[in-house]
């Protein structure tokens, strides 16, 4: 535990010192103001669902970038040499690297906290769907950047990590839409795996702890894979 | 506190390491020699646990390096070369990481990195972003790294590569001062460091070792035969018949007038008799002292042997 947080400390220091990740916060922030704007202002709905969803959807390329450089670049500059011989495993290194980047997440995420305050000053929302909706952002982004840290344990090149994260992440979005094509099992296989599916009634606020299993399952699964790519690399 | 045993590893189908065994005692300090591409560091990265061996095994203070590798981690610092190091933390930020990840209690961790500091002199630029000093200075943070946490066994890929010569005398006397307490492999490319700092020398070359010995010894053995100079004040006309017809002698040449150079066994140290007999004829004895092959020509001499060699068989 101890090794995990020192390393997540460390990320969270690259993040905070890094150009990346100020533009990525502020485009973040930019967007979301927009799509608030016309939805609260122009639509007169004291409503967050359709900002909510619109933020799902950024993720699919704000995720893969945050994640990019996690083992990519202690790759490219040797680091890696260093932090793997020290007392420190694979999976400790994996967690702690990923629990970086969730915090680098949440933190983009705490900025747009002004968005839904200003509902509950102006107007009469539900407070219920409020919470939920950032749970479910959060999770949604956490197995994004779960994917996106397995593509970087994978490609020794930011950009190719970036890639290969974006395109498994967009590969699992698109599964509920070509979930239609087929028949009812393989639609209901294919729409369980699809990552929006779950996300859905989190913006209506409702919690259901199937959706909960769902993420949580996956994020452990594919940082289960990292594990074992970090492990087999070295023995390249 | 060290055992290579046929340790064997090639990337892809180039091979680094073919065959390489030694050890070390605990508290030695063991200079790592050969030309490049010798697999000197890919040895090292196998000792750190960084690259696994294709065959044969390495143990670390009694741990195995490929199945107890965390047990051989923690009593290990390594310096890499070229010192791969964070350019966007500050000096002390990236100490205290290291500290944390390599199990220093957080109490003791700014005390830990004080001292690391003060001995790889770089106090001064403790809250300087790595990736604004100069190389030298980020070599030594890479030491500072290697010994924050006081481990048993120090492995340092080149640490004297780009540190100027005062700091290459200050880290000199820092490593020596490590043996004893700490056992200490250290590759280099400046010989006269090794016959400085070590106590005994591994040279390898293409992936196999060539010889293993003290400094002292290496130099001697190569030569086969030890040569003594001897300069004498007067006239001696009738010195070279007499030096030869002593027992032990294989050779004597004049260098220089009233210089000569006395052979022997390497197995027999003559000094002592020729200075007798110097003195008792009355020649006046100005100088006596065994010459020295330098190490330089024993590393030259081993590593392209053996591509004489090779080139015969082929
Ligand atoms: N990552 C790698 N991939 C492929 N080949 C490598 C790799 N690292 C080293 N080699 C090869 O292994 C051999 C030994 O290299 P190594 O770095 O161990 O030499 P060295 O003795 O440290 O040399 P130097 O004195 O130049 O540092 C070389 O032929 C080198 O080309
Ligand atoms: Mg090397």
């Amino acid at each position: 535990m101890h090794n995990i947080l020192a390393i997540t400390r460390k990320e969270l220091h690259h993040y905070f010192s890094s150009p990346i990740a100020y533009a990525l916060a502020t485009m973040f922030l930019f967007i979301n103001g927009f799509v608030f704007l016309m939805v609260v202002y122009f639509q007169q709905q004291a409503d967050m669902s359709v900002v909510t969803m619109n933020m799902g959807v950024i993720f699919l390329f704000l995720c893969p970038l945050i994640s990019m450089r996690l083992f990519s670049e202690e790759r490219r500059t040797g680091t890696m040499e260093l932090l793997m011989t020290a007392p420190v495993t694979e999976t400790q290194a994996v967690l702690g690297k990923f629990l970086g980047a969730v915090g680098m997440l949440a933190a983009m995420l705490a900025l747009t906290f002004h968005l839904p305050l200003f509902l509950i000053l102006f107007g009469k929302p539900d407070i219920g769907p409020l919470w939920s909706s950032y749970l479910g952002l959060l999770l949604l982004g956490s197995g994004y950047l779960a994917l996106g840290l397995l593509a970087s344990s994978l490609a020794k090149n930011q950009v190719v990590a970036a890639v290969t994260g974006f395109g498994m992440i967009l590969f699992l979005w698109l599964l509920s839409a070509s979930g239609d094509i087929f028949s009812p099992p393989v639609t209901d296989i294919l729409k369980y795996l699809s990552f929006f599916e779950h996300f859905g009634d989190f913006t209506k606020g409702v919690l259901d702890t199937r959706h909960l299993i769902f993420y949580l399952s996956f994020i452990g699964y594919v940082l289960y894979l990292s594990v074992l790519s970090i492990r087999n690399r070295k023995w390249r | 506190m060290i055992e290579v045993k046929n340790l064997v590893r090639s990337y892809g189908l180039q091979p680094a390491v073919r065959d390489i065994s030694f050890s070390v005692q605990e508290g030695e300090i063991l200079g790592f020699l050969g030309p490049n591409a010798a697999g000197k560091s890919t040895t090292m990265k196998i000792l750190a646990g960084f690259l696994p061996a294709n065959s044969g095994s390495a143990t670390v203070a009694g741990f195995d390096v490929s199945t107890q590798s965390i047990e051989v981690r923690k009593r290990l610092g390594y310096l890499p070369e070229n010192a791969p190091l964070y350019p966007d933390m500050t000096v002390s930020d990236y100490l205290k990481f290291h500290a944390r990840i390599k199990g220093i209690p957080s109490r003791q961790i700014t005390q830990k990195v004080q001292a690391a500091l003060e001995k790889c002199f770089i106090v001064e630029v403790k809250n300087k972003l790595i990736g604004k000093l100069s190389k030298g200075y980020r070599q030594r943070v890479g030491l500072a790294q290697a010994l924050i946490h006081d481990p048993q066994v120090l492995i340092l890929d080149e640490p004297t590569v780009g540190l100027d010569p005062v700091a290459i005398k200050e880290t000199r006397d820092l490593i020596k001062s490590l043996g004893g307490k700490h056992t200490v492999i250290l590759s280099t490319h400046i010989l006269p460091e090794v016959s400085m700092t070590c106590g005994r020398v591994v040279i390898i070359h293409k992936g196999k070792v060539v010889a293993e010995d003290t400094p002292e010894n290496l130099t001697t053995k190569l030569q086969g035969v030890r040569s003594i100079y001897l300069e004498v004040k007067n006239e001696a006309p009738n010195l070279l018949a007499e030096l030869s017809a002593i027992q032990g002698v294989n050779r004597v040449s004049i260098t220089q007038a009233q210089s000569y150079l006395v052979e022997t066994r390497q197995d027999l140290d003559l000094r002592d008799e020729l200075a007798r007999w110097v003195v008792n004829k009355g020649y006046g004895l100005i100088e006596l002292r065994t010459e020295k092959v330098s190490l330089e020509d024993v590393f030259v001499q081993l590593t392209t042997q053996e591509s004489e060699e090779e080139l015969t068989h082929a």
